[in-house]
């Protein structure tokens, strides 16, 4: 095992021991926090399997949290509160429209790439800003949280957090079996050099498009998973500055590794959220030069402050 | 680093970070915990729903309903998500016996079902969503606002009772955009020439629009354009020469934030709103007069809604002589009101919402040369909202 | 039939406005191959500036150039400090680093002027009206607005095609190495093109100042549309950055004045209502997705590299 892989692993094994510390402690608070941290790290995972893996910059990943959160909302609307159904939707509507997005996108590369991604999800945001019956740019409130008759009650904060927690592992065990695959291969040789990945006869935009597909299944996970943690749904989560905080997890962690977006996810929603909002009021002034600082000095992100080779 | 080296770093790290936030154990201290945006191009609004809280404080002599008292307050950051997550932060970490502020609907809509289910007092200080007047009220939740559409009825009700007609309707193409002008109907019967909602929520520019409102040629316009809306809708309203031409009434539009950034292009515009700076009582004069000498500033509805929220819970707990577990008593005491309101007198409908005066307010230079809204004539008289039936509280 | 003149008229107008700060940002782009979000906080910055000293001096015209010559100075100081190293990173490291210059001009501008918007007008002798056609009325301002916008598009066309920093600017993007080889300080080129870039943004945001509300976060409300105008005019193209400008000031002016009456004769009032201003918001991004779909470089691809 590399060192990074027993990070990651004591990692997980810390964010299991969330509940009974905060228990111990009596901050039954964390567990929100660290649930909250757990699903935007679902969505950071998925973002890096096309970002850090494939090379795909999209600036617009925010639009398939939108996408699950809202397959779970309208149901819910119209009095259809079972997971099952729920998040089946959520998975397959984020796979048909990143199929869409991905299929005219992936024409394009560089900037153009990250601009038509960051395009197709203003249009889904201003969509459901207009659309008055799910209430519009207010959002709506969720009922109820998803019910799995028989499986899980997700009224319980600790039980939903070990649900998402498991949904983390399970994300973080797709992530790496598809990109030590075959299909990971392509993907991978298609970030460094995708003429040659043509020329030894691999039809690069099929691989892409499926892996841009996974992603945004993925991410629609994370969103149905937001939507009950915040029991509301609302455009917002599709607002292109939530993009680029989902894009901000994968770098700061450290794109194309499977714990990057985790550690991400776990440090910039610590202090965005509770750390420097407690300071000042002026914390953007520090978050903002924080993130220059990052892209500027630490180039493979936090996890890069980690060294790669295998334990004697 | 080895593995048991960077354990050794994190772990005391996580634990500490647990441990600052354990809570103090004081049961004898009143604990409210202020939610708002404080951050971001909004947080002016916060800003002033704060120093207007921190001014109560002063007046209350730091204390509430005799007992010492901590606000801590939270940033929404404008989003429902954080503002949910704020609330969970201040029931579960800080144990607060109050939750107060909220400026936007959907944050509101977020928070006082989670605030109230957790068994703990929501006092709302500016979001007044139709759902909690309604279906979603809740004995634990009041507000010292208002309802959203209780504003452009009083417009409605001013232009109807004017015999104005030919009338041209703009507000921005969201909910509380469609509710203002829904709310304006309910009241105004004259005839409408033009309804047009713009983008939301990111338009800049209403020449477009304007030119359609000129070709209609209205006797009148009303309009709902909040916060740096308002402020580019007056500019260019004024620049396209239609101020002296059409007179212009609105709803949340000019307030004492916006005014300083548009001046004159305001002068003359009219808009109806539950409180005004000149209002005239006790309790708006010294809010109003320590609030400029504090912060060199007037002071606008949010701040004044602030105010009354705390002024409201310091009542209640007096009234209960500080037994904060006494919510039956402190529920009975707030739906009294008992307490000296910026705007005066008033009184809660059943779902714990205000039924109050609502006044026409017109935008003028005063005699020092400075620009400011001042009170022509009361509209409504104790008027209450148009949800309160849908809510099925009685008391 | 004279509304829809008007209408062009104001489709023409908000195209320029979008042009101004359009020109900056290809020019960056085109040039540096530099990702810069942060455009939108220098044209906040001019808006700032310009509404500051026109208080201080009284003069408009002095607040204009103090304001051109701060944003210039401002964004050349942005450059040394923190975008030189980032030219030869991807694009990814470049939009998060923006990102970040935003969130810290943003508080910067509410700690130097507090959040509230600030008081801006237009000097008395801007603020009458032309009569076009009897009967089309159109504010001077605007009319303004748009000969200053066609005047920096001639303006940038001269020196980029004409002089002899244009000539490096255009040597320089195709092949930086090579022109470094001639002896060219490329380095201080590249600063003096962020520069100018800066001072652009500045530009329009003074202009945009009397009509718009100067406040925090102006500046991003108006950059997602500009990036629009840039990528489906092409990256890096002066001629493209004002087509697409044009294009995309006409179809949303357009779309929200006849849209919705448009859709009112196939659908239902009410539902003409609620389906008119949702279309015309999206209307330009689906245009972008439509321009990229048969032209992935956009309308004019810049010739070099």
């Amino acid at each position: 095992m590399t060192r990074r892989t027993v990070f990651l692993a004591s990692g997980l094994v810390l964010l299991a021991l969330v509940p009974p510390i905060a228990a111990a402690l009596g901050q039954p608070f964390y567990v929100d926090v660290f649930r909250r941290i757990m699903i935007f790290a679902i969505a950071a995972v998925s973002l890096d399997l096309i970002l850090g893996y494939g090379g795909m910059v999209s600036f617009g990943h925010a639009a398939y949290l939108g996408i699950g959160a809202y397959a779970v909302g309208i149901p819910a609307y119209y009095g259809l509160h079972n997971g099952y159904v729920q998040w089946t939707i959520a998975v397959l509507a984020s796979a048909a429209i990143a199929l869409v997005i991905g299929a005219i996108s992936l024409r394009t590369s560089g900037v153009y790439f990250i601009m038509i991604t960051l395009a197709f999800t203003q249009m889904l945001y201003y969509l459901g800003v207009s659309v008055e019956e799910y209430g519009g740019d207010d959002g709506m409130r969720l009922a109820a949280r998803s019910t799995f008759a028989g499986l899980v009650d997700l009224r319980g904060g600790t039980t939903f957090y070990y649900v998402v927690l498991v949904l983390l592992v399970l994300s973080l065990g797709v992530g790496h079996r598809l990109i030590n695959s075959r299909f990971g291969m392509v993907i991978r040789g298609g970030r460094s050099n995708e003429a040659r990945m043509r020329a030894i006869g691999f039809a690069t935009f099929r691989y892409k498009l499926v892996a841009f597909m996974i992603a945004g299944a993925m991410c629609g996970l994370a969103g149905a998973l937001l939507v009950n943690h915040t029991e509301y749904v609302t455009p917002e989560f599709m607002h292109w500055t939530r993009s680029g905080d989902i894009m901000f997890m994968v770098i700061l962690g450290g794109m194309g590794t499977l714990g990057g977006p985790v550690l991400g996810a776990v440090v910039l929603r610590l202090l965005e959220d509770l750390l420097l909002p407690s300071w000042t009021e002026h914390w953007q002034a520090i978050l903002g030069p924080f993130l220059v600082l990052v892209v500027l000095f630490a180039k493979r992100g936090l996890v890069g402050l980690l060294p790669e080779r295998r334990d004697g | 680093m080895t593995k048991t080296k960077m354990m050794r770093i994190a772990l005391p790290a996580v634990l500490a970070a647990f441990v600052a936030a354990a809570p103090s154990v004081a049961q004898d201290k009143v604990k409210i915990g202020f939610i708002t945006t404080l951050s971001g191009p909004q947080g002016v609004i916060g800003e002033h729903m704060k120093n207007s809280v921190e001014l109560a404080l002063d007046h209350l002599g730091r204390k509430v309903g005799g007992l010492p008292v901590e606000v801590i307050y939270g940033d929404d950051q404008q989003k429902p998500d954080v503002g949910k997550q704020v609330a969970d932060e201040m029931l579960k970490r800080h144990n607060v016996h109050f939750v107060s502020g909220i400026i936007w609907s959907n944050v509101m809509l977020a928070v006082a079902p989670t605030v109230t289910g957790a068994g703990t007092m929501m006092i709302g200080t500016n979001a007044g969503p139709h759902d909690l007047a309604g279906k979603l009220c809740n004995e634990r939740f009041f507000t010292t606002s208002w309802q959203n559409d209780q504003t452009p009825e009083a417009m409605g009700k001013y232009m109807q009772d004017q015999g104005i007609t030919d009338v041209f309707v703009m507000a921005p193409n969201y909910p509380a955009g469609k509710d203002m002008v829904q709310g304006f109907k309910r009241y105004f019967k004259g005839k409408i020439v033009g309804e047009v909602y713009t983008k939301f929520p990111q338009q800049l520019d209403f020449q477009a629009e304007l030119s359609q409102l000129r070709a209609t040629n209205p006797k009148a316009v009303f309009v709902f354009y909040p916060g740096g809306f308002g402020i580019q809708y007056l500019k260019q309203y004024a620049e396209a020469g239609l101020r002296a031409k059409i007179p212009l009434y609105s709803v949340y539009t000019v307030d004492e934030i916006s005014l300083p950034a548009v001046k004159e292009a305001a002068l003359g515009q009219f808009e109806t709103r539950y409180w005004s700076p000149d209002l005239k009582n006790a309790a708006n004069e010294k809010y109003v007069g320590d609030f400029k000498k504090k912060f060199g500033k007037m002071p606008v509805f949010y701040g004044a809604q602030s105010y009354d929220g705390i002024m409201l819970i310091d009542s209640a707990v007096k009234a209960v002589k500080g037994d904060l577990k006494n919510q039956k008593g402190m529920i009975a005491a707030m739906r009294k009101a008992d307490y000296p309101s910026t705007r005066g007198k008033y009184t809660y409908n059943v779902n714990h919402f205000p039924i109050q005066n609502f006044y026409l307010l017109k935008a003028v230079q005063g005699a020092g040369g400075e620009f400011e809204m001042q009170i022509q004539k009361t509209v409504f008289e104790n008027h209450k909202d148009s949800y309160s039936k849908d809510c099925g509280m009685k008391w | 039939m004279l509304l829809v003149l008007e209408q062009t008229l104001n489709g023409i107008q908000f195209g320029v406005t979008l042009f101004l700060m359009a020109a900056g940002l290809t020019l960056v782009f085109g040039i540096m191959n530099l990702v810069n979000l942060a455009h939108g906080s220098l044209y906040m910055l001019g808006a700032y500036l310009a509404t500051t000293f026109f208080q201080r001096t009284g003069s408009f015209l002095a607040a204009v150039a103090l304001a051109l010559a701060a944003t210039l100075v401002i964004g050349i100081v942005v450059e040394l400090i923190a975008l030189q190293t980032l030219y030869e990173r991807d694009h990814l490291d470049q939009v998060l680093a923006t990102f970040g210059l935003i969130l810290f001009f943003n508080e910067l501008v509410a700690i130097v002027w507090g959040r509230a918007a600030i008081y801006t007008k237009l000097p008395p002798w801007l603020s009458g009206h032309i009569e076009l056609l009897p009967g089309v009325r159109y504010p001077l301002y605007r009319a303004l607005v748009i000969l200053v916008g066609l005047a920096v598009a001639a303006l940038l066309w001269l020196l980029v095609s004409r002089t002899r920093l244009g000539m490096l600017i255009r040597a320089g993007a195709s092949n930086r190495t090579m022109v470094s080889a001639l002896g060219v300080n490329i380095r201080l080129l590249y600063t003096l093109v962020f520069g100018l870039g800066a001072a652009l943004a500045g530009l329009a945001g003074l202009m945009a100042g009397p009509i718009y509300a100067v406040q925090i976060g102006m500046g991003e409300e108006i950059l997602i549309q500009v990036f629009v105008v840039i990528v489906i005019g092409g990256i890096g193209s002066i001629r493209g950055a004002l087509v697409g400008a044009l294009v995309v000031g006409m179809v949303d002016t357009l779309g929200r004045a006849f849209l919705r009456p448009l859709l009112a004769t196939v659908l239902s009032p009410s539902a003409a209502d609620s389906a008119g201003p949702a279309l015309a918001s999206m209307l330009i991004y689906i245009l972008m997705a439509a321009v990229l779909f048969f032209r992935p470089q956009g309308l004019f691809p810049a010739s070099a590299r």
